[in-house]
């Protein structure tokens, strides 16, 4: 067996070029096939329909046949006004919860950053709220915590003395945004804790031989040196948070001030109007906003990647 | 800068103690609402509500949530559904990820840097984008409520993680040793069997877990596609949030029954987490 193994490493090295790339590519291809088929014939299904009127058969009383109805749908995207305040609503959601859970996340890991005792444990208590399940933790928000009924928020306005707040109706954003934002922040915990980790310590040491202050080589240094993880906090953050769906269904089920344009999306949709053709143009509408994002996003990446090839 | 703002080193250990007293403190306010979730688990309804307690404490809401009422949902459905779709969805990832990383890492492909980073695009197409056709052929081809469908999303979901991931775990193996290994002629399969995946192991172990944790917390395609009798542990512990009398502590045994699993799994795996969720641009 293994003078035939060598026999075909040798055959790859001489032989033809084209079997040995072959070879090499073999075992990437059920990988790469399975991804290419399951995320982006879907995807182009979708553009499809979005040139045409479909509806589900199942849902509607009088079923019309499906035909192209060319630009229409993009046209009724563009002029919904419900669209348009769904896209304001994902925006000011993703960039309120990025960059609090950016801030406070970055405050937690310069103070994890330190030796003290129990960091083990504080650490791995910290990142719990990461590995829930977004249905359970907005079912805790808001049962738990903001529910007018029995959260606990209630009960200590009320021991306070003041007037009962309903938080999740008259603050649905706020309410959805401190979910998102304590979930959020031990994600950006460990990726700005891996910033200040691969600080070189030897720089840092001649600086204090030098006579810097601890907020002078935190500005000179260290914040330089961590604006790339910042960078790649947000954007890996809003990739995520600008998708989110899970809270919103959980804690408003939509409703002002609360629909972001996936779940209006859904709701065009499956989720009661049935009107896939449309819900396709509009989500198409989305797609091209999220290359925007990825683009600068799959920069940031990339350059944090060649580093790590020099290194 | 003067050198008079430096610190002694009485100052530095107050800094110290200090920076401890606060870490701990803002740890337990930020896990609080965990806690007290865990805690209202053993109470009755009436001190839920209440927030109160004066009827002791027990485990009588887990027994209460691991009986449901016939027609509805049950823990043992939602668990097993729940169990064959993320394991049998996180064995088919490593199977895929794992030659695909060999070939992106150990004998790169020519433009290996393109794939990867098509993989890694994917993530960034909402699901929005895909779930009607999905919905739609799904329907067609009779796999709505089958535990098939979502294990054929997870493994979209968490391939391109995977892949990435392991790729990162595989740059770390020493070249001489897989070149030792080719020059005795060892076959790939051996090279991996003997070589790659023993120094590998722990990072594809965590890569498995972060997997894991994906697919048993999503939510969305579960409640498009897998409504009803194959749903899955989310959609249970939404069943326990109920429109009459008080549900909050049975809600809260509830959410610890979904939410430990995944806990667990997410605790042994955080000293290699950060390479998955910064998809291995981070160590």
């Amino acid at each position: 067996m293994s003078a035939a193994a060598a026999d075909l490493t040798l055959r790859g090295r001489v032989g033809d070029p084209f079997s040995s790339a072959w070879r090499r590519r073999l075992p990437l291809l059920p990988a790469l096939l399975y991804t290419v088929a399951i995320t982006q014939l879907p995807f182009l299904v979708s553009i499809y329909y979005s040139f045409t009127n479909l509806k589900d058969k199942t849902q509607s009383l009088i079923p019309e046949p499906t035909k192209f109805v060319g630009i229409d749908n993009y046209k009724q995207a563009f002029s919904d006004p419900f669209f348009r305040q769904a896209i304001w609503t994902s925006v000011k959601m993703t960039v309120l919860a990025v960059v609090l859970s950016l801030v406070i996340g970055t405050a937690f890991a310069i103070l994890l950053d330190r030796k003290f005792l129990g960091r083990g444990l504080i650490r791995t208590l910290l990142i719990t709220p990461f590995l829930l399940m977004p249905v359970v933790a907005a079912l805790i928000w808001k049962q738990q915590m903001f529910s007018s009924l029995f959260g606990l928020l209630d009960k200590v306005l009320t021991f306070l003395g003041l007037n009962s707040v309903a938080f999740i109706s008259d603050h649905p954003l706020g309410s959805l945004v401190t979910v998102l934002v304590w979930q959020w922040t031990p994600f950006m915990m460990l990726i700005m804790l891996a910033g200040l980790q691969s600080q070189p310590t030897d720089i840092i040491e001649a600086a204090n031989v030098d006579g810097a202050t601890a907020l002078g080589i935190f500005r000179q240094l260290t914040l330089p040196h961590l604006r790339r993880y910042l960078e790649l906090g947000a954007l890996l953050g809003s990739i995520y948070i600008v998708q989110a769906f899970d809270a919103i269904d959980v804690m408003t089920g939509g409703g002002p001030g609360s629909t972001n344009v996936p779940y209006y999306v859904y709701q065009q949709s499956i989720g009661g109007g049935f009107r896939y053709g449309a819900a396709s143009a509009y989500a198409i509408v989305v797609v091209i906003f999220s290359i925007v994002i990825a683009t600068f996003a799959l920069r940031v990446l990339s350059s944090l990647f060649k580093d790590e090839e020099r290194a | 800068m003067k050198r008079g703002t430096r610190l002694g080193i009485g100052e530095r250990r107050a800094v110290a103690v200090g920076v401890g007293v606060l870490a701990w403190v803002v740890g337990l306010i930020w896990i609080f609402p965990i806690a007290w979730t865990v805690f209202t688990s053993f109470k009755t309804e009436q001190d839920a509500s209440a927030q109160t307690l004066h009827h002791g404490l027990s485990f009588g809401r887990y027994t209460d949530v691991s009986h449901s009422t016939t027609g509805t949902l049950s823990l043992q459905t939602a668990f097993t559904n729940s169990l064959v779709v993320v394991v049998v969805s996180t064995l088919i990832v490593l199977l895929l990820a794992l030659p695909a990383a060999y070939a992106l890492a150990i004998r790169p492909i020519h433009k290996w840097r393109d794939v990867l980073f098509f993989f890694i695009s994917t993530k960034f197409l909402p699901v929005v984008a895909s779930i009607f056709p999905i919905y739609v052929y799904a329907e067609k081809w009779n796999l709505i409520g089958t535990w098939t469908i979502l294990i054929v999303l997870y493994i979209a979901i968490n391939l391109p993680l995977a892949v990435w991931m392991i790729r990162s775990f595989f740059m770390e193996v020493p070249r001489e040793l897989i070149e030792a290994a080719e020059i005795d002629g060892t076959s790939l399969i051996n090279q991996l069997r003997s070589v790659i995946l023993p120094i590998a192991a722990p990072g594809i172990a965590a890569t498995a877990l972060l997997c894991v944790i994906f697919a048993w917390n999503e939510y969305f395609y579960a409640l498009q596609l897998n409504f009803a009798n194959a749903s899955t542990m989310p959609q249970w512990v939404i069943t326990n949030v109920s429109t009459r009398g008080n549900f909050l502590a049975k809600l809260s045994a509830a959410s610890t029954i979904a939410c430990l699993p995944v806990v667990l799994a997410g605790w042994a795996a955080q000293k290699r987490m950060i390479r998955g969720l910064s998809m291995g641009a981070l160590k």
